[in-house]
C-alpha cells in the first residue's frame, strides 16, 4: 500500500488530486462550473423544473432508494460496455439531486440505455433503467433537441404502433431497411404475400400488421391514447405524426361512439 | 425472515407481501376484479419460494408483434404444441400488443396509457371467456410492472378503471401473469413423451430473456436443482427433459443486445453486443448446435446479427437461434417450414436439422409445393389441416 493510501479518505483524495494531471474538469471547477457547459443557455430554474418532472413522477419512488456506489449495475450493463454510459451515475445524479449532471445525462446518456433492466440486480433495489424510462418521457414531452435527434428515423415505428397496436409488421422487412440482414431480408420481402399465406394460423396471414386486429380493438386503443394524453407528447416533437394520428383518433372515436362525450 | 420483521427493502417487502394477496384485498374492497387461473393448472416453484399456478388450457393467446411480424414460426409452434398435446386455445383478433416496445424505446407513452393497454387486453380476455397467456418476454415483464403500478398507485388504478368503463370493460387483473415458456415448463414431460427424434447428440446454450426475470423477478421460475437455483430455470428445464445436452457459458446474464431503439436505429451496437458478448462466447466456451431462448427480440437479435459479423468481419459466429417452442415442435416431428417457419431465420439451421435426423431438402420441397399451389390459385392458404 502506498503512503498516500494509508491516509484517511478525505486526505487521500486531496493528495491524489494534487498528484493528478490537471484536466479540463479542473478548469471547469476553477471557473465554478463542475460539469459540461453545453447547456449554459438553460437557466438553473429551467433545469430544476425538468428535474422535478422526473422526481415527481409516480414511478420515481419505485425506482430510486439510494446508492451504495457498489457498481454492480455498471458491471451488468450492456450499454456501459459500448458507450460512455453508467447507470450508477444516473442513479447518483438523481439521488443526490445533482441537477446539472442530471441535465447533461438527460441530453447525452439517456438514449444509450438498452432498457434490458440488467441494472435491476442493484442490492439497494434501485432501477436506473426505470429512471431512464421516465427521463426519456420527460425529454420527449419537453421537446428537447436530444430527444428529437434520438427519434429521427423512428416515425414509421411510432406511427405503426400507435395506429395499429402492433409495432412490427412483416411489410417492414425491406432490404433497404435491413441491409445487414443479408439475402434473407430480400428473399422474405420478395415472397412476402405467399409466405404469409403459407402460415397456418388465420390471424397471421396479414402483411401490414403483425396479426389481424379488429377495428373495434383499434378504436378502443385510440380511446386509451385520448384519455391518457399520449398523443400530446408528440405535438411538438413530431407535428406531422401528431396531426395524422390525431385525425385518426377523432375518426376512430366517432366510430366507437365516444365522440359526444368529449 | 420472520413475517413480523419490518421490511428493509422493496425486495423484502415484496417477499412478505405477495402481490397476489394485495390483489385479493383490492378485490375484496370492490376495487378490481381478479381473473382466476382456470383448471386444470400445474403449480410450479417461483424465485421467492411461493408457487405459481400455470393454466394448461382455455387460454387467450396474447401474441407478440415481433414474433408474428418477423419470426412467425414462433407463435405457430406454440399453437402447434397446444394442438398436438390436446389443449384447447383461443387466438384472438381483439388483442393489441402490450406496446411496451414503444414505451421502452421511443418513450412516447406514459404509465396510465400502458396500464390502459394492458387492462384492456385483460378485460377483453375475460369477455372472451379465456385466460391470457403471454407470448412475449417484454409483454410479460411489462405487464408485471404494470400490475405493481396498478396495485400500488391508486391514482393510476382510478384513471384506468374510468377508461375501462368507458370502453365497456371491467377493471380485470389476472391472478397470475403467465408466460408461454412457463406453460412449456409445466408440460415438459408431455412434450418429452412425444419425441420423434433423439436429442442426446444436440448441444444447446440457453439465453434467458432479460424481461422475463429482470423487470419483476419474484415470480420467475427457479429450481434449486438447475444452476443451483442461482438463475432462472426456465427453458433449461424443458431442454433437459427432452434429453438435450445443455452447456453453460460465462455471459449468460448479458442481454442479447436488442436495446429496443438500438435494433431499429443503432444496429451497430446491437450487432456488436449480440455477436461479441453472446454468440462468440458461446462458440468458444460451449460450441453449441443451437441457441435456445424464449423471447421475440432475443431470437431476432441473436439470429439476424450474425450475418454481417460473419460474412464481412469474419467473426467466429454461425449458431442457429430459435425459441424452445420451435425446438420442441421440431423434436416432436413438426414440419420445419410449414410449422416452425425456419425460412424466416437467417443463420444456417440446416446442420442442426441434419444432426436431429430431419430431411430439410424434402421438407423444403413440400413447402415450395404449398407455395406454388397458393400462387396458382389452387388454395388460398396453408391451413392446420395441411400440417
Amino acid at each position: 500500500m502506498s503512503e498516500a493510501n494509508k491516509l484517511p479518505r478525505t486526505e487521500r483524495n486531496r493528495v491524489n488530486e494534487v498528484e493528478r494531471t490537471p484536466s479540463a474538469m479542473d478548469a471547469r471547477k476553477e471557473a465554478g462550473k463542475m460539469f459540461a457547459t453545453d447547456y449554459d443557455d438553460w437557466s438553473q430554474e429551467e433545469k430544476e423544473e425538468i428535474f422535478e418532472k422526473v422526481t415527481e413522477d409516480i414511478r420515481h419512488e419505485d425506482f430510486m432508494y439510494g446508492c451504495y456506489e457498489c457498481g454492480i449495475c455498471v458491471a451488468a450493463c450492456p450499454s456501459a460496455r459500448f458507450y460512455d454510459f453508467s447507470p450508477r451515475r444516473i442513479a447518483q445524479a438523481v439521488g443526490r439531486e445533482d441537477v446539472d449532471l442530471f441535465f447533461e445525462q438527460l441530453n447525452e446518456d439517456a438514449w444509450d440505455c438498452s432498457q434490458c433492466f440488467s441494472c435491476n440486480r442493484c442490492p439497494r433495489e434501485n432501477s436506473p433503467g426505470g429512471l431512464i424510462t421516465i427521463m426519456r418521457e420527460v425529454a420527449v414531452t419537453e421537446n428537447l433537441d436530444s430527444a428529437e435527434e434520438a427519434l429521427e428515423g423512428y416515425e414509421r415505428v411510432i406511427y405503426k404502433i400507435m395506429s395499429t397496436g402492433t409495432q412490427v409488421s412483416p411489410d417492414m422487412i425491406q432490404p433497404e431497411a435491413f441491409p445487414d440482414w443479408g439475402p434473407s431480408a430480400r428473399e422474405e420481402s420478395e415472397h412476402m404475400d405467399e409466405w404469409r399465406k403459407a402460415i397456418p394460423p388465420e390471424t397471421l396471414h396479414t402483411t401490414d400488421t403483425a396479426w389481424t386486429v379488429s377495428d373495434r380493438t383499434i378504436a378502443e386503443m385510440f380511446m386509451i391514447w385520448h384519455e391518457t394524453d399520449v398523443l400530446d407528447m408528440l405535438e411538438e416533437i413530431d407535428p406531422g405524426i401528431h396531426m395524422i394520428l390525431t385525425d385518426m383518433m377523432e375518426e376512430k372515436m366517432e366510430e366507437g361512439g365516444w365522440a359526444e362525450e368529449d | 425472515m420472520a413475517q413480523s420483521q419490518e421490511p428493509r427493502t422493496q425486495k423484502e417487502k415484496r417477499q412478505q407481501e405477495d402481490i397476489r394477496h394485495e390483489l385479493r384485498e383490492l378485490e375484496a374492497n370492490g376495487e378490481i376484479e381478479v381473473l382466476d387461473v382456470p383448471e386444470p393448472y400445474v403449480e410450479v416453484e417461483r424465485k421467492d419460494g411461493h408457487t405459481k399456478k400455470i393454466p394448461l388450457e382455455g387460454l387467450w393467446h396474447h401474441k407478440s408483434c415481433g414474433q408474428c411480424g418477423h419470426i412467425p414460426g414462433y407463435s405457430t409452434s406454440i399453437f402447434w404444441l397446444f394442438r398436438e398435446l390436446g389443449y384447447d386455445y383461443y387466438d384472438p383478433e381483439d388483442q393489441t400488443s402490450c406496446t411496451g416496445w414503444n414505451y421502452y424505446a421511443s418513450a412516447t407513452s406514459n404509465e396510465a396509457a400502458q396500464a390502459g393497454v394492458a387492462l384492456r387486453n385483460f378485460g377483453q380476455a375475460k369477455q372472451d371467456g379465456h385466460y391470457p397467456l403471454i407470448h412475449c418476454g417484454t409483454s410479460y415483464g411489462h405487464y408485471k410492472e404494470v400490475r405493481e403500478q396498478v396495485i400500488h398507485h391508486k391514482e393510476t388504478r382510478d384513471q384506468v378503471r374510468d377508461i375501462m368503463h368507458k370502453l365497456g370493460h371491467d377493471l380485470v387483473m389476472p391472478e397470475e401473469i403467465v408466460h408461454y415458456s412457463e406453460w412449456t415448463h409445466a408440460v415438459r414431460e408431455d412434450i418429452a413423451d412425444n419425441l420423434e427424434y433423439d436429442l442426446s447428440d444436440v448441444t444447446a446454450c440457453v439465453h434467458p430473456a432479460c424481461h422475463y426475470y429482470k423487470i419483476v423477478e419474484d415470480d420467475a421460475i427457479y429450481d434449486p436443482d438447475v444452476y443451483g437455483g442461482n438463475r432462472t430455470a426456465i427453458v433449461t428445464t424443458l431442454l433437459e427433459e427432452l434429453g438435450t445436452n445443455v452447456e453453460d457459458y460465462s455471459t449468460w446474464y448479458d442481454c442479447c443486445g436488442f436495446g429496443f431503439r438500438h435494433i431499429l436505429v443503432e444496429r451497430d451496437y446491437t450487432r456488436s453486443f449480440a455477436t461479441q458478448r453472446k454468440i462468440e462466447r458461446m462458440k468458444e466456451e460451449a460450441d453449441p448446435d443451437v441457441t435456445i431462448t424464449h423471447d421475440t427480440g432475443c431470437v431476432t437479435t441473436l439470429d439476424q446479427s450474425q450475418y454481417v459479423t460473419g460474412e464481412v468481419h469474419d467473426r467466429n459466429v454461425g449458431v442457429p437461434v430459435m425459441s424452445e417452442a420451435q425446438f420442441a415442435a421440431l423434436a416432436m416431428g413438426a414440419h420445419p417450414y410449414k410449422v416452425c417457419q425456419l425460412h424466416w431465420h437467417n443463420t444456417d439451421y440446416r446442420p442442426l436439422l441434419e444432426k436431429m435426423g430431419i430431411d430439410h431438402e424434402e421438407a423444403w420441397a413440400e413447402f415450395e409445393a404449398e407455395v406454388d399451389a397458393i400462387e396458382e390459385g389452387e388454395k388460398e392458404f396453408v391451413t392446420w389441416d395441411d400440417v
